[in-house]
């Protein structure tokens, strides 16, 4: 391997306190530099953590609102009104309002909480702790990331507000219906407002995504070659990668779209009667805003999983006490997985009357996809194989999170093949499946990360026994909402439906819809449970006595239990070994960290 | 004020089950921690058994809960091919769920901690990857032959004697025309869209539009073992025509003319019969987020006898007689280039 190794010292690119002082800065730092505009990644982190916690609270609770209203459609819910004013009067969701949270959720809990509270929080926070650095390549950059983002969830919240209502064309916000304001009411301000706000997280993730790639690269400490990274910082420079190559051509759709909007043009715009008149614009495509959207959105899903897999590959290793298995198998599934990412997106648009040659190719790309992941999932197994497996809450939702992937990915198999696809496609079946497999599967490699690294980032442990509920009831809940979607979608039940009573086909349904709405009621507050714990435990937890309490080879561990800007006091460690050396170090212990040589006579991985 | 003590309530209960949790910390702490850990281990292997055990079992209660409620087979040729593709593929994911499922919760049981274990210093196995890596690949190549060859089937060019009819959404419901005698569609075109009189702009100088017959209330008359090409289009955004017990899907986008074809397999009577529902009806679901009706897009299909569907077409009339009556075309020299105009039309892809 013929890799850059920055020598050490490490300098702390230009922060306004000399590196001499690290360990101390803290003593004449202002709180509003400390805290607020902290160039600090670990803080930086911890911001992008709490905000994605805001928002993920919020995502959350729209699912109840609109669950209320799948699962009981003929009755009302006054508490509803007390949230939501004159959008549910007299307890009662009004179809507009309905679409404007469905479209909110999807939203916020894929770009807001999963692409940047996930990868921004670990990335942030993982990334110079574990390769040796004492901050990003940039610090101010990293921190113009995070107040984008603020900036972008501010024009987010703000469209919650305005008359007409948020965005409510889905997610995806496909055009026509997000480009003319007589389509829909959530195609006025609101959608303008949701177009500024996603151009500014664009701006954000490319900010932080630059960043992680370029510390990846070039500010690994001495001896920290590539294939001494652990699974966690392969994972994060992937998705980064995957970021910085997909987001613009997103933000190139964006920006179309709002030309269409407001001055005129016709990119996806074409024969357009609407609101009695027929619209000059001719010539448009409105098949191309999918495809430019699809182009950041399937590579999204793996900017979402990346994290969750590096995180899960991590834990399991750490709590099973073993190395993981086949670690360049892993890195080379996940190159696969990441090259594959940009060749797949089509496979959104199987309906849309696309070439069928041209669908071929990408059923074959597809279905190419769960070659790595199979990879990965059997290595996941085998690293638990004769293991000493301690079940602590991380390694539960990492389990779980494997789990929810071989569940979520085996139905990827379905949609994937366009054949069955014509069926499934827009039904509960898919809603099953990316929920799974995106969303659960995603938020259980989240809950590992974080249960596993809150005590480098506080200083303290989350509550266990707190931990343990909100795993079984988190698990077990998803399963019961989740699983008997998929038989629903299997019957042709079409998602984003407000009412489904009227439909001979669908209503007998109905009975399920109030079992799944109650599921997730309940899951939503166990969700609040780990909040609570989460914030509790920042002041209130008990305290890490010792620099490593998960006995882990990795770097984040050598650092002092609250480490300063900076991150190590001194000179920051070598490393010598690969980050998986879990075996015995001849003084009792069953691991060897990174930073101790080579005995003599051994080899390295 | 009810929800204000709702949440106050809540974070009772949350801070009753902190303090609980933590209290129980400190006193395994205090009790001796190796020794409570080891406990708790234990306790979490056998939970997540359970879990397994319980999830098994709710996997069997589901299917029965929705056996009966699911899709009659196939209502069209085509589709029978998905049904077995389905099948198939079912097998071949559940197979692998089951066992992959099983191996990590067995796993996690069988390996946890205990006094007397060390694990096992297993870092890799290169035969072992390259198992894993082409016996899925082998099971996707599978897959991928099956599912291109339904998928090219389903996508082919319709027969030349299919019916033709045209599928149009707009906010929010279906609007069906049928070629009339003539089997042509007549042009259209959106600048002369008039909700009143002419829902479809068909363009009256086109002597094909005559005869053309439309369906506002979006009821789909189809002829059973005859094939049918769906011309689909849209009139405001777009829109999917779904045909659930058809295992059919296209989206309607305006500006673009799309297709599909299909063969019903059975009559609606058939179909009332085969399911025990008197009720029963196939439906056209709009599956496109389409603004906020998109709910209540909905369209039915008849499928009839050939005898049937001559009788209720000689009922109809056509949309121009119905709309024009008095007004005579300016017809004559035109009519000629029209018609080609018209054709080019109906064959776009």
């Amino acid at each position: 391997m013929s890799t850059v190794i920055i020598d050490g010292p490490n300098v702390t690119q230009g922060i306004q306190t000399g590196t001499e002082h690290h360990g101390h800065e803290h003593h004449e730092q202002h709180f509003i530099w400390k805290y607020i505009f902290s160039q600090d990644h670990k803080v930086i982190g911890r911001q992008f953590l709490v905000t994605g916690i805001i928002w993920a609270i919020i995502g959350a609770l729209f699912s109840v609102f609109f669950r209320l209203q799948l699962g009981f459609p003929d009755q009302t819910f006054p508490i509803m009104e007390k949230f939501l004013g004159d959008w549910a009067k007299g307890g009662k969701l009004s179809p507009e309002f309905y679409y404007g949270l469905v479209t909110m959720h999807g939203t916020i809990l894929v770009f807001f909480v999963l692409t940047a509270g996930l990868s921004g929080t670990f990335a942030n926070i993982l990334i110079p702790l574990q390769v040796g650095a004492r901050d990003m390549a940039s610090p101010f950059m990293n921190m113009l990331s995070y107040w984008f983002f603020f900036a972008a969830s501010i024009f987010m919240f703000v469209s919650l507000f305005v008359q007409t209502g948020p965005a409510s064309g889905g997610w995806t916000t496909y055009p026509p219906l997000s480009a003319l304001k007589e389509a829909s009411l959530g195609s006025g301000v609101g959608m303008d407002l949701w177009l500024i706000s996603m151009s500014l997280f664009v701006v954000s993730s490319l900010l932080g995504g630059l960043n992680y790639v370029s510390t990846v690269l070039n500010m690994r400490t001495k001896g920290m070659t590539m294939t001494r990274m652990p699974l966690t910082i392969w994972a994060l420079f992937f998705t980064a990668v995957l970021g910085i190559l997909s987001f613009p051509v997103l933000f190139s759709g964006f920006v179309l779209l709002i030309f269409d909007r407001n001055f005129g043009t016709s990119f996806y715009l074409s024969e357009i009667f609407i609101g009695g008149k027929a619209l000059p614009h001719i010539g448009g495509s409105a098949i191309l805003y999918q495809h430019l959207f699809w182009f950041l959105g399937h590579p999204e899903v793996y900017i979402i999983m990346l994290p969750g897999m590096g995180m899960a590959s991590e834990v399991l290793s750490n709590h099973s006490r073993k190395p993981i298995f086949g670690y360049f198998a892993m890195i080379i599934s996940l190159v696969g997985i990441t090259v594959l990412a940009f060749l797949v997106w089509a496979h959104h648009m199987f309906v849309t009357g696309m070439s069928p040659f041209l669908g071929s190719i990408f059923v074959l790309l597809t279905l190419l996809i769960a070659v790595p992941s199979a990879v990965k999932v059997f290595n996941w197994l085998t690293t638990m194989w004769r293991g000493n497996i301690r079940f602590t809450v991380a390694m539960l939702f990492a389990i779980g999170f494997v789990s929810m992937f071989i569940s979520g990915g085996l139905t990827g198999i379905f949609l994937g093949n366009s054949a069955l696809d014509i069926h499934l496609h827009d039904t509960y079946f898919v809603v099953a499946h990316f929920h799974i497999v995106m969303g659960v599967s995603a938020f259980m490699g989240m809950f590992a990360g974080i249960y596993h690294w809150f005590p480098k980032m506080f200083g303290r442990f989350m509550n266990n026994t707190l931990g343990y509920i909100h795993f079984f009831i988190t698990f077990a809940g998803a399963y019961l909402i989740f699983w008997p979607m998929h038989y629903e979608g299997i019957a042709g039940m079409p998602r984003r439906y407000y009412d489904y009573s009227a439909w001979e086909s669908y209503k007998q349904f109905i009975s399920m819809n109030g079992f799944i709405s109650i599921v997730a009621i309940i899951v939503f507050f166990a969700q609040l449970l780990f909040v609570y714990n989460f914030f509790v435990s920042i002041w209130r937890g008990r305290k890490v006595t010792v620099q490593n309490p998960w006995g882990s080879p990795t770097l984040e561990w050598t650092t002092p239990i609250k480490p300063g800007h900076g991150n190590w006091e001194g000179e920051i460690p070598e490393v010598y070994r690969w980050p998986y050396d879990y075996k015995d170090d001849g003084n009792g212990n069953d691991f060897i960290p990174q930073t101790t040589p080579l005995r003599p006579g051994e080899e390295s991985h | 004020m009810s929800g204000f003590i709702t949440i106050v309530l809540i974070l009772l209960v949350f801070i009753i089950i902190y303090q609980i949790g933590k209290a129980g910390e400190y006193a395994a702490v205090l009790r001796e921690e190796a020794k409570s850990k080891a406990a708790t281990n234990r306790t979490i292997a056998w939970l997540l058994v359970a879990f397994f055990i319980l999830g098994m079992y709710g996997i069997w209660k589901c299917n029965q809960l929705f056996e009966g409620k699911m899709l009659p087979p196939s209502a069209s040729e085509q589709g029978v091919n998905y049904d077995s593709m389905f099948t198939v593929t079912l097998i071949v994911t559940g197979i692998v769920f089951f066992a992959t499922q099983a191996v990590l919760f067995w796993f996690a049981f069988r390996y946890q901690s205990t006094e007397k274990r060390t694990a096992f210093y297993y870092p890799h196995n290169n035969k072992l990857e390259i198992i894993w890596t082409t016996v899925p690949a082998i099971a996707m190549a599978a897959l991928v032959a099956i599912g291109l060859r339904n998928w090219l089937n389903v996508t082919s060019d319709a027969p030349k004697d299919a019916n033709i009819v045209e599928v149009v959404g707009k906010q929010f419901n279906w609007l069906i025309r049928y070629p009339g005698k003539d089997g042509v569609l007549g042009k259209r075109d959106f600048r002369k869209i008039n909700d009143a009189t002419n829902i479809l702009g068909l363009d009256w100088n086109d002597k094909d539009n005559m005869d053309d017959i439309i369906a506002q209330n979006g009821e789909l008359h189809l002829v059973v073992n005859k094939p049918v090409k769906l011309i689909i289009g849209s009139r405001d955004v777009i829109h999917d025509v779904g045909l659930p017990h058809f295992r059919m899907k296209m989206d309607a986008v305006p500006g673009i003319v799309t297709t599909m074809w299909f063969t019903p397999r059975f009559t609606t009577t058939q179909m009332k019969e085969m399911t025990h529902n008197p009720d029963f009806v196939y439906e056209i679901s709009c599956d496109q987020m389409c603004g906020k009706g998109h709910y209540s897009m909905r369209g039915t299909v008849i499928v009839e006898t050939q005898a049937e569907y001559d009788a209720w077409m000689a009922k109809q009339q056509s949309y121009y007689a119905m709309n024009n009556a008095p007004a005579a075309p300016a017809a004559g020299a035109e009519q000629q280039e029209q018609k080609t105009d018209s054709v080019k039309a109906v064959t776009m892809k």
